[in-house]
């Protein structure tokens, strides 16, 4: 018998650090299945390096839900035992690596957002979210970094890789408005301070991103409509086999310790 | 095809304030910048490094080992260029 | 790690340029000296010094594949980083080999494409499949302890870069079997079903690990030069015997059978073995291991598919490079 869900309670805060857990896990494994694939062995060391700071801010948010939550949830119970339904990640971060440009837009929408997004949230009155971001903010910098380097390059490079990049941007535009939105369960930790609010963040990301985009000489996309719904668990068709691979062996082998 | 060469850099890292700068090891990098991030994502995993230098390895002008005779063993005559040379009463003390 | 059992010959001194030199040379090794890339050396020296060091950056590379095979569906959080992390040390270990290599004259892109087009050598032991999650248990503690084994004697290589290449990569690996060994206790200490899969594992590996030392050294002809040279410095049964001798009581620790019915301790308290299958160990290096063809196909398709990117980052020096020319010449 397989192992089933288990059963969170969502209040508020929990929700909150589940969302930005399984932003985090998502990603962080997304950028796992590059490892001895990249394009050069620089990037390989690169790129589980980011994978490994995001793992990092995954299994710290995750333990601080289950405290929150005060069940017998705890970090591995949250990633391996909730389905695709429970899981609060944005879209963006579960499309699949396809190329390194692909990996590289994906990478560098999300980072320029959760550069921003951690320095703000150092002024949480949640002590514990504080020191959480001071350490995310700073890995998400370098991420922002290093996607930018690569955009620029991939964008001005070649032939091939400036349409590459552009066909990546265009394809992953549609998932950066997510990172904006605020439900109700969220406004009431931004009225309280717990959080802040993403959608302040917007023009400058829009700044941060532009400029990239046209140093690269590529351009935004000027279709605004946005995808949404993982942040309420409706996910792209990806996630779900994103999750059967990470929770095979836990779904497999109902309670057994690794 | 064979695979067009990507440029090679030495990386030197000074692992603590106050430490020069020590050669650990090299990479490849199409330029500065991400040489500089390649350094730093291979070279100081483990907070090995609060400073990186990169150079790029055709920029070093290295002395010929096979004139080490020349070079260097003028030098070795010269002990009295070394504290130890010289004599100074113990009762002196340190000096 | 893992060249101990490649090492073959370019050791007789014929073409030796001048016999001069290459007195100063040895006398230079005998001495326990080390030789650093602009030092004159032999010409076989030189070849079989980078045929070595980049069969073992290969092997550094190819390695992470089976590892890499369980980081998308590794049991727990904890754990996946880890592997993540241990396989991110191979690549590194792979790039510094490289870089080692390179100080002999030749470039990572000849020894890389050299490997593509199954020209060079990579260890055996990654030429087999990861079934398991005790697979990677098994790896950490026996082909990474078998590893160390190989790996601390060229720690005092004669050869300068190779050494220092070295020194790092044993510090950075020593989490590496600890980590394997870890998780062969806790699947010892589990269910009754992680606990075959954990025999099972064992009984896959153990001999191909065996056969990761090389042929037996009456059969082994080119260990000669290397150990005047100062290459190796134990040969490969005596570091095979070293490693047997370590695991067995690990093993019995851990309460799991090694797949040897025949094993026992002679009198010097040394475990001897059972015969080994050479015919199997030739096999899987002449390209008929269970992985072989996958091994490289996954190597080629990352490079092939990589070369848009690398070409890109070129493209992209060059123009900036003409364009600061063009802005100083205004």
């Amino acid at each position: 018998m397989a192992a089933a869900n288990i059963e969170v309670s969502e209040t508020p805060l929990v929700l909150y650090a589940l969302r930005r857990a399984d932003d985090a896990l998502i990603l962080g494994h997304r950028l796992s299945e590059w490892c001895g694939h990249a394009p050069a062995l620089e990037e390989d060391m690169a790129l589980a390096n980011m994978g490994l700071d995001l793992l990092g801010q995954a299994r710290e948010l995750y333990s601080y839900a289950a405290k929150v939550e005060g069940k017998d949830n705890d970090e591995d119970k949250f990633a391996y035992l909730r389905d695709v339904r429970q899981y609060r990640n944005l879209l963006l971060v579960e499309q699949p690596n396809g190329d390194f440009a692909r990996t590289m837009v994906r990478q560098f929408f999300y980072a320029a957002f959760a550069d921003l997004y951690w320095r703000a949230m150092m002024a949480s009155t949640d002590p514990t979210l504080a020191a959480i971001a001071a350490k995310s903010e700073k890995e998400s910098a370098y991420h922002l970094r290093h996607s930018s380097e690569w955009i620029v390059r991939l964008g001005d490079g070649t032939e091939e890789s400036h349409r590459r990049a552009q066909d990546a941007v265009d394809h992953l535009w549609a998932y950066t408005g997510e990172m904006f939105a605020v439900d109700d369960s969220e406004r009431g930790l931004i009225d309280a301070s717990i959080a802040i609010d993403p959608a302040a963040l917007q023009p400058r990301w829009l700044k941060t991103v532009s400029g990239v985009i046209n140093e690269a000489t590529l351009s935004l996309p000027s279709n605004n409509w946005m995808q949404k719904g993982g942040r309420s668990g409706s996910h792209s068709e990806h996630l779900g086999h994103l999750l059967s691979e990470l929770q095979s062996l836990q779904r497999t082998f109902p309670g057994a310790t690794w | 095809m064979a695979t067009p060469n990507t440029p090679l850099w030495e990386v030197f890292i000074r692992s603590r304030n106050g430490l020069a700068h020590k050669h650990v090891g090299s990479l490849h990098a199409a330029d500065a910048t991400l040489a500089l991030q390649a350094a730093r994502d291979i070279y100081t995993r483990r907070g090995e490094g609060l400073s990186i230098w990169v150079v790029p390895s055709n920029a070093i002008t290295a002395s010929d080992p096979s004139e080490k005779g020349m070079m260097f063993e003028p030098a070795e005559s010269k002990i009295y260029r070394h504290p130890t040379f010289y004599d100074v009463p113990d009762e002196v003390g340190h000096m | 790690m893992y060249t101990q059992a490649l090492n073959s010959s370019d050791g007789d001194d014929r073409g030796i340029e001048d016999a001069a030199l290459a007195a100063q040379f040895q006398a230079r090794i005998d001495a326990d000296e080390r030789i650093e890339p602009n030092d004159w050396m032999p010409a076989a020296y030189r070849k079989t010094l980078t045929r070595q060091i980049s069969q073992h950056a290969h092997s550094e590379i190819v390695g992470m594949l089976p590892e890499g095979n369980w980081i998308t569906r590794a049991p727990s959080l904890r754990r996946k980083a880890a592997l993540l992390a241990k396989v991110q040390d191979e690549c590194g270990h792979g790039l510094y080999l490289y870089a080692a290599a390179e100080t002999l004259g030749t470039s990572r892109e000849e020894l890389v494409d050299a490997m593509l087009a199954g020209k060079a050598k990579y260890s055996s032991i990654f030429n087999y499949p990861t079934l398991t999650w005790a697979d990677i248990g098994t790896i950490g503690w026996l082909v990474d302890g078998a590893a160390i084994m190989n790996q601390i004697p060229l720690c005092r290589c004669s050869y300068g870069p190779y050494a220092r290449a070295m020194i790092r990569v044993c510090k950075e690996e020593s989490f590496h079997q600890r980590q394997g060994f870890e998780i062969m206790v806790t699947l010892c200490r589990g269910t009754a079903e992680q606990k075959a899969m954990a025999q099972n594992a064992l009984d896959r590996w153990w001999w191909p690990v065996l056969m990761m030392f090389g042929p037996p050294d009456q059969a082994s002809q080119h260990s000669d030069t290397s150990t005047k040279w100062k290459i190796k410095r134990f040969s490969n049964d005596e570091l095979r015997q070293k490693f047997v001798d370590a695991t067995v009581p690990q093993a019995e620790f851990l309460g799991l059978t090694i797949p040897d019915p025949g094993m026992k301790q002679n009198a010097n308290g040394n475990w001897e073995y059972s015969a080994i299958d050479w015919n199997e160990f030739k096999q899987v290096l002449a390209g008929n291991g269970p992985c072989n063809r996958d091994r490289i196909a996954a190597r080629r398709k990352a490079h092939e598919e990589g070369a848009w990117v690398r070409e890109a980052a070129a493209a992209y020096a060059e123009k900036r490079k003409g364009r600061r020319l063009a802005q100083a010449a205004e």
